[in-house]
């Protein structure tokens, strides 16, 4: 199958058929940090995955911003540690 | 696995939840969550005007969606932050969204209406980008809203932002952050309620409702977060979550019912202790707020941030 990896965008193949969790397993991948879409459809971890498949493993890990989300009293930028 | 609710096939699990749903299942249980945060925490009235703090992102087009499939109306506002290519798609996704559904999007593009961007910030001040990003974020989406007259500004931040925040929090034991994590913070004098109505729903959640939904959002992570402190310590829960579902809610609504109260006092006597600032009028400890005092920094020439576009 055709796995479709982001962030950096890259593309792998891995012999099929498997279940999305042995999937996982095998890029060493936290099935908490991603969605794996099938041909275009979202797929639960026990999806078993065909050798013709293109399977995308989407992060869904974001952000950045707000390491202090919610303050209303920014710290004084010169006593920012 | 099969839908929890139709025992037809299941296309998402929410280990926390012990349970997995099909897609029309799914977007009802992310219905359910929304509205129970916002009820149980009184975030929204009826009279309200609600500004949706949109990134282009899927926290924030979630959002957006899901206060329509509730009924809330509710414009955007888009901050332009100036970061190269990735700005650039992220407010083709705000702006295609918007169109799509006849929504209101506000724009405000630092580098035109402030006169600095997010990276000549972190240039100029030596510091990391997420920190002028999360200090101009907070200023301009508060400002908007109060010179447009929204009682209310929505951020999609999630569970896993809002359990990361507290975990970074807790290592430092900086309370006067603590005091200040809530879902709702009221509105005061120069501030407008700010509300987290998704803090029920993980970003694994967030972003599946869209898959679904047939939401096209940014994908990519913005390229100056790589290696900051906040993805770091959501890797670490991550970890913790696999081995151990529901720990990131029950470590997040823990603190929330059980431990803010503790460090709440604290915030009480600061609010007391803000004037305005010489030169926006902002609420600030000092003479002048911190965003001026980056924007003196960063900025060629200045400009009126408050005025709507698009």
């Amino acid at each position: 199958m055709k796995v479709v990896l982001r962030n950096p965008r890259r593309e792998l193949e891995v012999r099929g058929p498997k279940t999305v969790t042995a999937l996982l397993a095998e890029l060493d991948v936290s099935a908490e940090s991603v969605l794996v879409i099938a041909d275009d459809e979202l797929v639960a971890r026990d999806a078993r995955l065909g050798d013709g498949a293109t399977v995308e493993i989407r992060p869904v890990m974001s952000g950045g911003c707000d390491v202090d989300a919610g303050a209303r009293r920014a710290r004084p930028l010169a006593a920012a540690r | 696995m099969k839908c929890r609710v139709c025992r037809g096939p299941a296309i998402i699990d929410v280990r926390r939840h012990n349970a997995a749903f099909c897609g029309d299942h799914f977007v009802v249980h992310c219905r359910e969550q929304v509205q129970r945060a916002i009820h149980s925490h009184r975030m929204i009235e009826p009279e309200d005007r609600v500004l949706v703090a949109v990134s282009g992102g899927k926290d924030s087009l979630a959002l957006w969606d899901l206060f329509s499939e509730l009924g809330i109306a509710a414009d955007g506002l888009f901050l332009g932050l100036g970061i190269g290519d990735y700005s650039g798609a992220s407010v083709g996704f705000a702006r295609s969204y918007a169109r799509d559904r006849g929504l209101v999007l506000h724009e405000v593009d630092l580098a035109v209406d402030v006169g600095f961007t997010i990276p000549s910030a972190a240039e100029a001040t030596r510091r990391a980008p997420c920190s002028a990003c999360g200090l101009s974020k907070r200023h301009l989406f508060n400002a908007f809203a109060l010179d447009h007259e929204y009682t209310v500004v929505a951020t999609g931040h999630n569970l896993d932002d809002e359990a990361a925040v507290l975990l970074g929090n807790v290592l430092r034991w900086d309370v006067e952050y603590l005091g200040r994590q809530q879902p709702v913070l009221p509105a005061t004098e120069g501030f407008a309620r700010k509300v987290k109505p998704l803090i029920r729903l993980g970003e694994r959640e967030t972003a599946a409702y869209c898959v679904i939904r047939g939401i096209d959002y940014q994908v990519e992570e913005c390229p100056m977060a790589g290696g900051n402190r906040h993805l770091g310590y959501k890797e670490i829960l991550n970890e913790v979550e696999a081995r151990s579902p529901g720990t990131k809610a029950a470590f997040l609504f823990g603190f929330l019912d059980r431990g803010h109260e503790r460090f709440s006092e604290r915030v009480e006597v600061e609010r007391d202790d803000l004037h305005a600032c010489t030169v926006c009028g902002a609420p600030t400890p000092g003479d002048v707020c911190a965003f001026c005092r980056l924007r003196e920094r960063a900025a060629s020439e200045p400009i009126d941030v408050a005025r709507p576009r698009g």
